[in-house]
């Protein structure tokens, strides 16, 4: 049965964007199918999740080949838990960005390729989560980076050509050397199995080990955004499109954990860099947030909060014990649904407020109470307030800090409670500017209208004289709306021309797609104890590494599957 | 079957030269220099591969002689994967020449403006009091009105449609 399953997440997604391709002068047919694929794929996730938690953890050998020579999946607890947040949270993004592109009007615009893409970016990640060998996982992640570069540039307006260079680069460098990490690895073992180079890796000198390992973990580090390695990110973020970013900063970083998770665990067991990667994590949670605290524009602000608690999985690996695992993996879920929540409302923020800067936004919770709600309940959420699931997962990471016992994991725990101290200050901050002061505090509004207003005769002549005048050419028309769609959720443009910004209706496809993520982040709090135990075993699984290993050497099943 | 010397001081060298041009803040160097890269890293795969030997291929090699053919595929795969992304790179940096006229890497404004922020508290700020190099920037509403969206001062670029997709 799941020899069948296991590699649907893959195959559907692939299938799905070649479909939406033939499909691309169909909008409609297009984006129920690339629904309807993402819908199948969250429903087979599920079964492999209640399968792997019951049966234990399953090997797939594509195409038949024998173990250590084909292409295996390794479906377990923490691989199929993965699966299942991820494509959960890619379906809602999903139809955010269905409700988007039909606010927006785009029904014939150049992105079509936006369904393909995001269905291959999709594929990516599953495959990344399933793959039993270090190769296979070299290619989802090459299949997920490449989708990204043009999700990421979708449009290819100037600052997001600037964001995506540096994105580009910065991902080509660390999957340059993930590369090179696996030829070394081939080199010193004659294999890329995952389950084999567990037994094999222990046998090397162990001065060899610490160079594979730390190659692996930097290639990994730079994917996951772990300080120092984590410059690159709220610099490319913020320019992509609201649901381009949200699953960025919901599903690539945690891509890499989940890579980083493998490493240390059934890889390179012994523990070797563990002190190095505790004082990693607490750069990472310190410094990410005290650049969260700097920030003034949303989206930058939520990009620095997720490199800081991306520390706090990262402490949990470090930890090496089974509790410090298992909060791991908890926050990982808990912190996929509620990054991608939070960056969806920015879009509804940006949207509504027509601008992301706190600085400029104001009176949000008296204009739009809906929306406020929407942002206030996973903004609690990633601070940690009790008895949401950050809270949870908070709590299991400090208390496996303090099981430990040892000076730098308390040092650790400190930094985990100062990190979410400073996430309620950012959060607050946004919250009483943007939300909660009233609407005149908010100077900007007037002055830049009166701004764009003196500057309108001379800037805006051929914008105000040319629908009038009916004189606007085919290309100038062409280039507004790409324009308009290439910026996404950007600020309607028109109040350069009025003295007030008219509140604009937020589309409810949009907004029902948010509100259906919050929910399902409250829910996460509402399964917790059912989660948590989940997060348990699936640690307990790769602690032991018996079970990952012995299920692609026991029992492969290799010939049902075709 | 001995141990060849040639391979490693290649591939030594190719990445030394390509770090050197990766640092470098022009897009046509960093394009060179990664490419020079995954010329190294595919070398070392198949250095990976041990010594050289007979083509793998059943029936005309003698199995004893035959060259590990893994690490030829893994080559394979990763010359197709760094083909395809020096060709989005290209188009890429081809794009930013378009559109502002540079093809070096770019300034993040915001970031360079939050760093350039006087040590007050954000929450005081009022961004009427502020001179407007420190208001908020990066976004649309506080591009230079008229720069971006005036379809007058459009470069001549490909982002219309095609004729076809409308």
């Amino acid at each position: 049965m799941s020899s069948v399953l296991a590699p649907l997440p893959v195959l559907l997604p692939l299938l799905g964007a070649a479909g939406a391709l033939l499909l691309a002068h169909h909008p409609r047919a297009q984006r129920a199918l690339s629904l309807l694929v993402l819908a199948a794929v969250v429903g087979v996730s599920f079964t492999l999740l209640f399968m792997a938690d019951a049966h234990g953890a399953t090997a797939v050998a594509v195409g038949g080949w024998p173990v250590p020579l084909g292409i295996v999946l390794v479906v377990d607890r923490l691989s199929a838990l993965m699966l299942v947040v991820a494509s959960t949270v890619a379906l809602g993004v999903l139809v955010f960005a269905v409700g988007q592109g039909s606010a927006d009007r785009d029904e014939d615009t150049p992105l079509s390729i936006f369904h393909p893409t995001y269905l291959v970016l999709v594929a990516g990640v599953s495959n990344a989560f399933l793959a039993g060998d270090l190769f296979n996982l070299y290619v989802g992640f090459e299949i997920l980076l490449m989708a990204s570069y043009v999700l990421l540039t979708l449009g290819g307006t100037a600052p997001r050509i600037r964001g995506g260079i540096t994105y580009v680069i910065v991902s080509l460098t660390s999957s340059l050397l993930f590369l090179a990490a696996i030829g070394l690895v081939y080199a010193a073992t004659g294999t890329v199995n995952m389950a084999d180079l567990a037994v094999r890796l222990a046998d090397l000198p162990e001065g060899t080990q610490v160079l594979l390992q730390s190659m692996l973990l930097i290639a990994f580090g730079i994917k996951a955004a772990v300080f120092p390695l984590s410059a690159w990110l709220p610099d490319s973020y913020p320019t992509a499109p609201a649901p381009v970013t949200a699953v960025f900063a919901g599903l690539l970083t945690k891509v890499g954990v989940y890579a980083i998770i493998r490493t240390q665990t059934l890889l390179f067991p012994g523990g070797a860099l563990d002190d190095l990667l505790m004082w990693a994590a607490l750069a990472t949670m310190v410094i990410g947030i005290l650049g969260a605290v700097a920030q003034t524009d949303l989206r930058r602000l939520l990009s620095f909060t997720l490199v800081s608690h991306i520390g706090y999985m990262v402490f949990g690996i470090a930890l090496g014990t089974t509790a410090g695992l298992a909060g791991a993996i908890f926050y990982v879920a808990h912190h996929i649904a509620i990054q991608t929540t939070l960056f969806l409302v920015a879009g509804l923020v940006e949207r509504q407020g027509g601008t992301t800067s706190i600085d400029r936004l104001g009176g949000l919770a008296r204009r739009s109470p809906l929306l406020a709600v929407l942002f206030f309940v996973p903004a609690m959420n990633l601070a940690g307030i009790p008895p949401l699931s950050g809270f949870i997962g908070k709590l299991g990471l400090l208390q496996a800090g303090v099981a430990d016992g040892g000076a730098l994991a308390y040092t650790l725990v400190a930094g985990g409670v100062v990190t979410s101290l400073l996430t309620l200050v950012a959060i607050a901050r946004v919250w009483t500017r943007a939300f909660w002061r009233p609407p005149t505090q908010a100077p900007v509004d007037d002055t830049a209208a009166a701004a764009a207003a003196a500057a309108g005769p001379a800037g805006h002549a051929p914008d105000a004289a040319g629908p009038a005048d009916g004189e606007l050419s085919a290309r100038q028309v062409a280039w507004r709306r790409h324009a308009r769609v290439a910026t996404a959720a950007d600020p309607d443009i028109a109040p350069a021309a009025g003295a007030v910004r008219a509140l604009r209706p937020l589309p409810r496809t949009m907004v029902a797609a948010t509100a259906a993520l919050v929910a399902v982040t409250v829910a996460l709090t509402g399964v917790a104890g059912f989660l948590y135990g989940l997060a348990d075993r699936a640690a307990g699984d790769a602690v032991e590494r018996t079970p990952y290993v012995e299920s692609v050497f026991d029992g492969p099943a290799a010939g049902d599957a075709r | 079957m001995t141990p060849t010397v040639v391979l490693p001081v290649i591939i030594g060298g190719l990445y030394a030269a390509g770090v050197y041009l990766l640092l470098d803040r022009s897009l046509t160097r960093v394009l060179l220099g990664f490419l020079l890269l995954g010329n190294a890293t595919n070398l070392l795969l198949l250095s990976a591969g041990g010594a050289a030997g007979l083509a793998p291929i059943l029936g005309v090699s003698d199995p004893e002689e035959m060259n590990d053919p893994l690490p030829q595929a893994l080559i394979l795969t990763a010359i197709v994967i760094t083909f395809g992304v020096a060709a989005f790179v290209l188009a890429m940096i081809h794009r930013s020449w378009r559109l502002v006229k540079q093809e070096v890497v770019g300034t993040d404004e915001e970031d360079r403006r939050v760093a350039a922020r006087k040590g007050t508290d954000a929450d005081e700020l009022d961004p009427d009091d502020l001179a407007p190099g420190d208001r908020p920037a990066g976004h649309a509403d506080s591009l230079p009105r008229g720069a971006d969206d005036d379809p007058g001062e459009l470069p001549a670029d490909d982002v219309d449609l095609p004729a076809g997709v409308r």
